[in-house]
């Protein structure tokens, strides 16, 4: 059960005003999540000379899903992509002041969808970043 | 207080003024226990005496025939549990369907552990269960036949006096839950060959926390609450005179009403889902177009999900309710979606608004532009959504 009240005002406002919506052409790009369980996210990272320069989302799933994308890109934005690779889901759980405990999936996602535009950029560009795993597919894998 | 849009009639309904003005009196000045003999009781013994024959005239029921329990959820597990009890000698098959209310389904799960065998009939895309499909299904040994009256999240209903008539002729008894049904829904016991019936208070105006249970006087089951000789010693437990006396008189506003009501509620319904299916595209209707309850309308608009919808359509002071995973408190979407063959993302989608004879047009105008805004504001944020734009422009 998941009741409005139950979300942190952080949280509602990144659901009700999120940031950094929208698509970047020719940018890295990683999805996670899948549509059965409700959940989908795509972020796009525009990454020059080592550092993001832009971040954006788009994402299919509930309230906690959109916020934590919101974050999640908020986040990485100006960072290095070592620093980005910091960028965990507690780190984005911690930057909306906690979700409820049935939520936590969907910071798991963010994080998830962070490294899979990492690795989408490490593939385009023939290079390896060191400490990053390829993305699983299936986020529940990580539960 | 800010605007309130109450579209979600299924989930409870406001109690009605003249009900609470009923009740009161049985909470102050009538505190009697109704089973105390004195004469200061007597006024408690009368008004539980009178609800069980006004409740008893609106199934076209014997007033003997009707138990007052603690609500619908307590009647369904009495009417099964009892039943299966009662019978094992019989049998132990028990027959119901896939879209039952979890009261049903969560009690016939208990009984397979139990040694019982339950068959969960399919339904239709409409959710209709299929009279033959029964008939396929029931067994020498089925002691009990229970298909809800309508359902909760789809609002289809079924084809009753069919259905209790296939389990019949085959010596089976006929349950029905027809919580959302009941005073909706003209029904009659004997016409509908009904055995037992659950329904419950705050459905229909009344207090929350009552409810019936209708066993023809023919059927053997034994009690579900033991203690003392409450309901002639089929459920114990104190009389709740406030909330019985609430009953019955949302009963009796309910039944002098219904048939106006459920005309105007039919208006206002269609009009919504024409509405709905008019101004947002990718949208199907959940449930029968027509044999559905007069209040109910389900929805699911494709490429997004029912929480973010939810949320939103709060902020607009609207109140409804969603089958996705993130309302149901599981990963799965609700089982009655995915009953009617929905795939799961689509499922995730879903919207039920249910009306009340007080919801206006003007409310309807309202939430039918406020729907169409937030999806296609959600649409803009889905990847699915993109998705599916790209190849419809590559397929041109």
């Amino acid at each position: 059960m998941s009741s409005i009240g139950e979300y942190s005002e952080k949280v509602m406002d990144h659901f009700m005003n999120p940031r950094n919506v929208g698509e970047i052409e020719d940018a890295a790009v990683g999805t996670v999540g899948n549509a059965k369980c409700g959940d989908i996210m795509r972020m796009y990272l525009d990454i020059k000379d080592g550092i993001i320069q832009d971040a954006k989302f788009k994402t299919f799933g509930c309230g906690a899903a959109v916020a934590t994308s919101s974050m999640a890109t908020e986040l990485v934005k100006g960072k290095t992509i070592e620093e980005a690779l910091q960028v965990t889901n507690r780190a984005v759980m911690e930057a909306l002041d906690g979700l409820p405990p049935v939520k936590v999936h969907c910071s798991l996602l963010a994080e998830e969808a962070i490294h899979a535009a990492l690795w989408d950029y490490a593939e385009k560009e023939h290079i390896s970043i060191p400490g990053l795993k390829k993305p699983v597919e299936d986020i529940e894998e990580l539960e | 207080m800010e605007k309130l849009i109450y579209l979600d009639n299924a989930a409870t309904t406001a109690t009605r003024p003249q009900v609470l003005e009923a009740m009161l009196p049985y909470f102050g000045e009538y505190y009697g226990n109704a089973a105390s003999i004195y004469r200061f009781a007597g006024k408690s013994t009368k008004a539980v005496d009178e609800a069980r024959r006004t409740v008893a005239d609106a199934l076209g029921a014997k007033k003997g025939e009707i138990y007052f329990t603690g609500g619908g959820s307590e009647s369904d597990n009495w009417a099964l549990k009892a039943t299966a009890f009662a019978k094992k000698e019989k049998g132990k098959h028990i027959i119901t369907s896939k879209i039952e209310h979890h009261a049903i389904l969560h009690t016939c799960q208990f009984l397979e552990k139990n040694g019982f065998e339950v068959t969960y009939l399919d339904v239709d895309g409409n959710g209709l269960v299929q009279p033959e499909k029964l008939e396929q299904a029931i067994r020498e040994d089925t002691i009990l036949v229970s298909i809800m009256f309508a359902n909760n999240e789809i609002g289809t209903i079924q084809p009753i006096a069919e259905l209790a008539r296939i389990a019949h002729k085959h010596g089976a008894l006929f349950h029905t839950d027809a919580v959302q049904a009941f005073c909706h829904v003209p029904i009659d016991v004997n016409e509908l060959e009904i055995d037992m019936l659950s329904a419950s208070g705050h459905k229909f105006g009344g207090p929350k926390g009552v409810g019936i249970m209708y066993l023809r006087d023919t059927v053997k089951i034994g009690s579900f609450i033991h203690g003392g000789a409450q309901e002639r010693g089929k459920r114990a437990g104190t009389h709740n005179t406030p909330g019985i006396v609430g009953f019955a008189k949302a009963v009796e506003l309910a039944t002098a009403n219904m048939e106006e009501s459920a005309r105007k509620e039919t208006e206002l319904r269609d009009y919504l889902i024409d509405g709905i299916l008019a101004k947002v595209p990718y949208t199907r209707l959940n449930g029968h177009r027509t044999k559905r309850l007069s209040n109910n309308a389900n929805f699911s608009f494709r490429f997004i999900e029912g929480e973010s919808l939810l949320i939103l359509l709060d902020q607009h002071g609207i109140c409804g309710s969603s089958g996705s995973a993130c309302t149901s408190g599981s990963l799965d979407p609700s089982h009655v979606l995915l009953a009617i063959g929905l795939p799961h993302e689509i499922a995730h989608g879903s919207l039920r608004l249910t009306l009340s004879a007080e919801t206006t047009k003007e409310e309807i105008d309202y939430t039918i532009e406020t729907v169409a805004k937030i999806v296609e504001r959600l649409r803009s944020m889905s990847p699915l959504y993109s998705d599916f734009r790209s190849q419809q422009s590559e397929e041109k």
